[in-house]
């Protein structure tokens, strides 16, 4: 983000501590534990229960030590734990390497670990990758002294629908626990019993509905929690690992996916300590086989005219057909929010150099102009700005239009810990969700579209960050107040969308004002520049429509055409206002990964790859490059760049780029814009009128219908029950029960949920936007800050 | 004989009604609270410190010195929390005397609360004894209106309250940081220290943990004073303490000597072993202390004594067994005691007592098989020192011990199940004969 300098980089220096281990003398920075000095020297001490994104807890006692002096000239007289022990200056450690006395602690441990273990490796999810395995092996005893009657229990248990128990395996060293409470917030699993008893368990009727959850399945040592998904599936050795970035939202969080014979097996988290840690969401964990659907487009398809139905074609006369039907029309382009970096600047430089319009829009969703000018000015071309660090540093952050743990789960880990760090959480919202009391964080009550109020309420210092989320481009005037708000403090602003490409696709000009590199279209300088390079005649220099505006174009006959994207209809302002539209255009070009709702209106569908298909880079929050490789080769699967090449090249008018590195080359030559920005007013707009009509919050929680979940049955079960949420008063008013049934209307339709009492202001409720099978914009045509209709849905029955 | 017993503690045990606050201030109750009103609170802590008072719990820490850790400039609420977690096998001390005089006890915590300057005192009970929870929760009530505790004590302006707490029946819970942890409300389980409770204990607080016994004798030595106290005990172990005898002995019981009196003294005041029986071992101090045998009867029962014999003081429980026991079986059964009450938190006593059971069973039954001796040893030193806390030290205490005096009874273990070798009907504790009535 552009509003204030890049994050402080000035380096504060760190007091070091000089020890000796196995006779090495090192020196590390003072608080460092013993386990981690021994490692920069090169020793690895074992250990189960130790983690460095875990506070030190001593339980499994593997990692034990000798410490002949502790730096005072006195030894202490028991090994140590090396995972809770601080280095000391002149402090002696004597690891298993130089410590007999060591090494048989260490042994002597593995052997009890290895007491009540089942040892069944050979059918274990672990086996082959598992730290209880490798140290037995390293560190251990080639026998077992063990003859006498292992502990039993039964297995697995469900800690919950999607993570299994095998108490057998299970060390006790307790990183699933303390995760779930130190990291997550969600201390849903939790020690019972004791002795050789002691187990992991929930309580009756409270499972481990945890949105972070799997993290626990991968940092358990042993194959004590494994996924329901991946259970039996696969042996470590025989998969292939893969680096790449999850697909699901703006936090960029590094994974690693594992797949075989050309398919994938299980995704994991990455290790990115400035991104996602060493932590995902049980979206970007489980959320992957939405790309191997039945639904998914391996073949062009070509509408034909006699029949009407779509008919698989070839790749050349598909695109030979789009090319024809597009040529003399009036087209529009909506992208959608899911594209790489590349892929969005294939469709940016396709629509303006090959369609010759700005009538570009990668927002599939409801869009103001405050929004676009606010993009224009701070987002575009920016580079990094706010980072998941600064969020460390930060005095307070405020938080307006987001939902961190529903939106960006990663980034709601961070702020989880930069809480704990000391910083502290403002949230402009309409109620203190589960999410937003678990970074203690303080309301700042708003009416959903009245949020400019409440920002312009607040002050903050020069070492704050307000995070804006997609939501507040909806609320009029709330950009300009948060923009105001930290302009006037000298604090710094981020924006934060929803989905994965969006940030990406603001910085390759997938918008109605602005080109590539942040260049606005206004500025003949910035159109002349970009002819140049891009080798045409001239770009078109009216300013464009926008997702709305496209759509009524071609409602209106204005636009004849359209190229759409990984677009849902059902995300559009007015869904049935769209399909509306696309039966009216003459043409429509789908590119989709897997048949959607675009595709009963289209001429001409093409097939593109999904992520795990292609290369590509995804722009996350921080405007940080999260660049992938492909993961699995399937021939025939092309990304958006390939495919707009190919109708460019029949088009007659050749893209001039028809892969993603070369997409990514002339990205990047051409820069950034460094000329003056578009401008954005901070003038105050009007809040929306009191109409006395109930106002609709809403936005998607993390685990619901999206397509992007589909097939991962086991994780949507864990799903939080969607309610609707409102004040006592609210319900009262509409005559609705808490616990009772509540219906929601519009003119357009009705839904039905069950209702709960939450501190939203009056006359507000709050419902999940596409839960349960009720998506809110499709039966309500409304979103956030919209009027809708509360009722008590016995009375509409009877 | 009767020399030798320094009745302090245990004075008024005999008392009619004794718990009663009129039957205590009758024999002087509550005058050392009011002369301890009048001194400054660290004077207090002086005077425990200068009176070398040492705890009563085991460890023989010095109570004064734990006071003076207290970091007064730290503006969090102070603690104390009083150990009433009684739960050593042998060990019968604090019961009784919460359960005779519990107001002895609660004079002490509040000269205590005083010196560290806390407003709150605990007392966590072992959940078990609910007439000691009902006894001592009906002297606090007794002591509230008598204004000994409440908003102003005495007309001194200083505050106190007392929480008494019954816990739900774990051993571990006598571990001051699991200890603290469960009156917290959490799983009792032990902390990771530092922070020592001095610092950082109850709600994260500055908190002193002291036994029930070391803070009753608290109000004796602000009576008595450092010269009195100092002249019971030894050089460096001062003082009276409560000495329990159990087991195969003629009149078991609690006996309040100076500290340093020899088993053969106790015996004596017990009326020796019972009819036939002869002294083979016994644990100077629970369970978790390491046995000893006939050859340590004049072994001077003080820190530095038992220390010096292999042992440890610890809570002074002797238990005492004879010729009839089998070593094995008895060993047996404190391990069973430690694997049932090892809270699982670490690794080498969850699993070690899991697995030396089966050993010692095995043993037990005639059913040994060679290196078994040798592996209890082996396994017993994996533990000791390598567990998170002392109770894993504590289970090995006896099994290392035993083996030490007794390993001949071990190997016979492979060939001869103990019910032959010490058939439970010649036990004394089964005759009907010898015990005292």
């Amino acid at each position: 983000m552009t509003v204030t300098e890049p994050g402080s980089t000035e380096v504060t220096p760190v007091e070091l501590v000089t020890l000796t281990i196995d006779d090495v003398e090192v020196s590390v920075p003072k608080g460092t534990l013993v386990i981690r000095a021994a490692e920069l020297i090169g020793t690895e001490i074992p250990r189960f229960c130790d983690h460095p994104l875990l506070e030190p807890v001593g339980a499994c006692r593997q990692c034990l030590v000798e410490v002949p002096d502790a730096g005072n000239g006195r030894g202490m007289p028991k090994p140590q734990a090396s995972c809770t022990l601080e280095v000391a200056p002149g402090m002696v450690v004597n690891t298993q390497v130089t410590s007999p006395a060591a090494d048989k602690a260490q042994r002597g441990n593995l052997e009890f670990l290895l007491a009540n273990h089942p040892l069944d490796c050979p059918v274990c999810d672990k086996g082959g990758e598992c730290p209880l395995q490798n140290q037995a092996l390293s560190h251990g005893n080639g026998e077992s002294r063990f003859i006498e009657s292992k502990r039993l229990f039964a297995k697995p248990v469900n800690v919950s629908e999607n993570v299994l128990l095998d108490r057998e395996r299970c060390v006790l060293c307790q990183r699933c626990t303390r995760f779930s409470e130190e990291i997550a917030g969600d201390p849903f699993i939790a020690l019972l019993e004791r002795g050789a008893q002691q187990q992991i368990g929930i309580a009756d009727g409270e499972p481990f509905h945890s949105y972070f959850s799997g993290n626990t399945i991968q940092i358990c040592p042993v194959g004590a929690l494994t996924s329901a998904d991946y259970r039996f599936r696969s042996r470590p050795f025989d998969l292939v690992s893969v680096p790449s970035v999850a697909e699901h939202d703006a936090c960029g969080a590094a994974i690693r996916i594992d797949h075989r014979r050309g398919k994938v097996m299980r995704r994991l988290a990455g290790d990115d300590p400035e991104v996602n840690e060493e932590w995902i969401t049980d979206k970007d964990r489980f959320a992957f086989t939405w790309s191997t659907r039945d639904d998914r487009l391996r073949t062009p398809l070509v509408r034909d005219a006699e029949s009407g139905e779509l008919q698989p074609m070839s790749w050349p006369g598909a695109l030979a057909v789009a090319a024809r039907g597009l040529s003399g029309t009036q087209p529009g382009v909506l992208t959608g929010g899911r594209l790489t970096l590349e892929d969005a600047y294939a469709y940016a430089k396709f629509a303006r150099a090959v369609l010759g319009t700005n009538d570009i829009d990668f927002r599939s969703r409801p869009v103001s102009d405050e929004e676009t000018a606010f993009l224009a000015h701070h987002v575009a071309g920016a580079g990094r700005g706010v980072t998941y660090r600064d969020l460390d540093r930060a005095g307070t952050v405020v938080l307006a239009g987001l939902e961190p743990e529903d939106e960006a789960g990663t980034l709601f880990l961070r702020l989880r810990k930069a809480v704990k760090n000391g910083t502290r959480v403002v949230a402009v919202a309409s109620h203190l969700t589960r999410g937003l009391r678990k970074l203690d964080a303080e309301l700042v009550s708003a009416v959903p579209g009245r949020e400019a109020e409440a920002l312009a309420g607040l002050s903050l210092g020069d070492t704050d960050v307000v995070l804006a989320g997609e939501r507040l481009g909806l609320a009029p005037g709330g950009l300009a107040a948060a923009v105001d708000l930290v302009g006037r403090a000298g604090a710094r602003l981020a924006w934060v969308p929803r989905r994965a490409g969006d940030r990406g696709a603001v910085d390759a000009g997938c918008l109605p004002t602005l080109l590539p590199g942040g260049r606005p279209v206004a500025e003949a300088e910035a159109r002349a520049d970009l002819a140049a390079a891009w080798g045409v005649d001239q770009l078109p220099d009216t300013t464009g429509r926008d997702t709305v505006g496209i759509i009524a174009a071609l409602a209106a006959g204005e636009l004849t055409s359209a190229v759409i994207g990984g677009v849902e209809l059902a995300d559009l302002p007015d869904p049935a206002a769209a399909r509306a539209a696309l039966e009216t255009a003459e043409f429509v070009v789908s590119l989709e990964v897997r048949a959607g709702d675009v595709a009963p209106y289209a001429d001409v569908v093409l097939p593109v790859a999904p992520p795990v298909e292609k290369s590509g880079t995804f722009v996350n929050w921080e405007g940080r490059r999260r660049p992938f490789d492909t993961a699995l080769e399937v021939s025939g699967s092309l990304p958006d760049v390939r495919v707009l090449a190919g109708i460019a090249e029949e088009l007659g008018t050749p893209l001039g780029i028809r892969g993603v590195a070369a997409a990514r080359r002339e990205l990047d030559e051409l820069g950034a814009w460094d000329g003056a920005r578009a401008p954005f007013e901070t003038a105050r707009a009007n809040p929306p009128a009191e109409s006395g009509a109930v106002v609709l919050d809403t936005w998607k929680q993390l685990i619901d219908d999206g397509r992007l979940q589909d097939g991962a049955d086991t994780y949507r079960l864990t799903a939080r029950p969607a309610r609707l949420k409102a004040n006592a008063a609210t319900l009262a008013a509409a005559n609705v029960e808490p616990g009772g049934s509540a219906r929601l209307s519009t003119e357009r339709g009705a839904a039905e949920f069950i209702a709960e009492v939450a501190d939203l202001p009056d006359g507000v409720v709050w419902v999940p936007a596409n839960s349960e099978g009720v998506n809110v914009r499709s039966v309500l045509a409304a979103g956030p800050g919209d009027p809708v209709t509360l009722s008590d849905s016995r009375e509409e029955r009877a | 004989m009767t020399d030798t017993l320094t009745p302090v503690l245990t004075d008024n045990w005999d008392q009619d009604n004794a718990w009663t606050l009129a039957a205590y201030e009758q024999r002087g109750g509550y005058e050392a609270l009011k002369q301890a009103v009048r001194i400054a609170p660290d004077e207090l802590i002086t005077l425990v410190k200068d009176a070398g008072l040492r705890g009563r719990g085991g460890a023989g820490f010095p109570t004064g010195m734990k006071w003076s850790f207290i970091p007064q400039d730290n503006p969090k609420p102070k603690y104390l929390v009083v150990n009433a977690d009684e739960s050593e096998p042998g060990t019968c001390k604090d019961i009784p005397l919460m359960m005779a005089s519990p107001h002895t006890l609660i004079e002490g915590v509040i000269i205590s609360s005083r010196a560290i300057r806390a407003e709150k005192a605990f007392i966590y009970v072992r959940g078990e004894v609910l007439h000691v929870v009902r006894r001592l929760r009906a002297a606090v009530r007794e002591a509230y209106e008598a204004g000994y505790l409440g908003e102003d004590i005495l007309g001194t302006g200083t505050r106190l309250d007392i929480v008494v707490h019954a816990g739900a029946g774990a051993y571990i819970c006598g571990e001051e940081t699991a200890l603290l942890d469960s009156l917290e409300g959490r799983r009792g389980q032990p902390r990771l220290r530092p922070p020592f409770p001095a610092v950082a204990g109850l709600y994260a607080s500055p908190t002193v943990i002291n036994n029930v016994e070391s803070i009753a004798s608290v109000p004796a030595i602000v009576r008595g004073g450092i010269e009195w106290f100092g002249s019971m005990g030894t050089e460096k172990s001062k003082g009276f303490t409560i000495y329990s005898l159990s087991g195969h002995v003629r009149r078991p019981g609690q006996y309040e000597a100076p500290l340093g009196i020899t088993l053969r003294e106790l015996l004596e005041l017990g009326g020796g072993m019972r009819e036939g029986a002869e002294l083979k071992f016994w644990t100077p101090g629970g369970s978790s202390t390491p046995i000893l045998t006939a050859e340590h009867l004049d072994v001077p029962l003080d820190y530095e004594g038992v220390s010096a014999a292999g042992s440890m003081l610890g809570t002074k429980a002797l238990q005492v067994f004879d010729q009839t026991t089998s070593v094995v079986r008895a060993v047996l059964r404190w391990t069973e005691f430690y694997k049932h009450e090892s809270c699982g938190k670490c690794t080498p006593c969850r699993e070690g007592t899991w697995w030396m059971v089966q050993i010692l069973r095995r043993l037990d039954n005639g059913e040994g098989q060679p290196g078994d001796i040798e592996l209890l040893q082996d396994l017993c030193s994996n533990i000791l020192g390598r567990s998170f806390c002392a109770l894993g030290d504590g289970a090995t205490s006896p099994i290392t011990s035993a083996i030490e005096y007794f390993r001949d009874e071990f190997e016979a273990g492979m060939n001869t199940p103990s019910s032959e070798l010490f058939p439970p009907s010649a036990s004394t504790l089964f005759a009907k004969e010898g015990v005292a009535s």
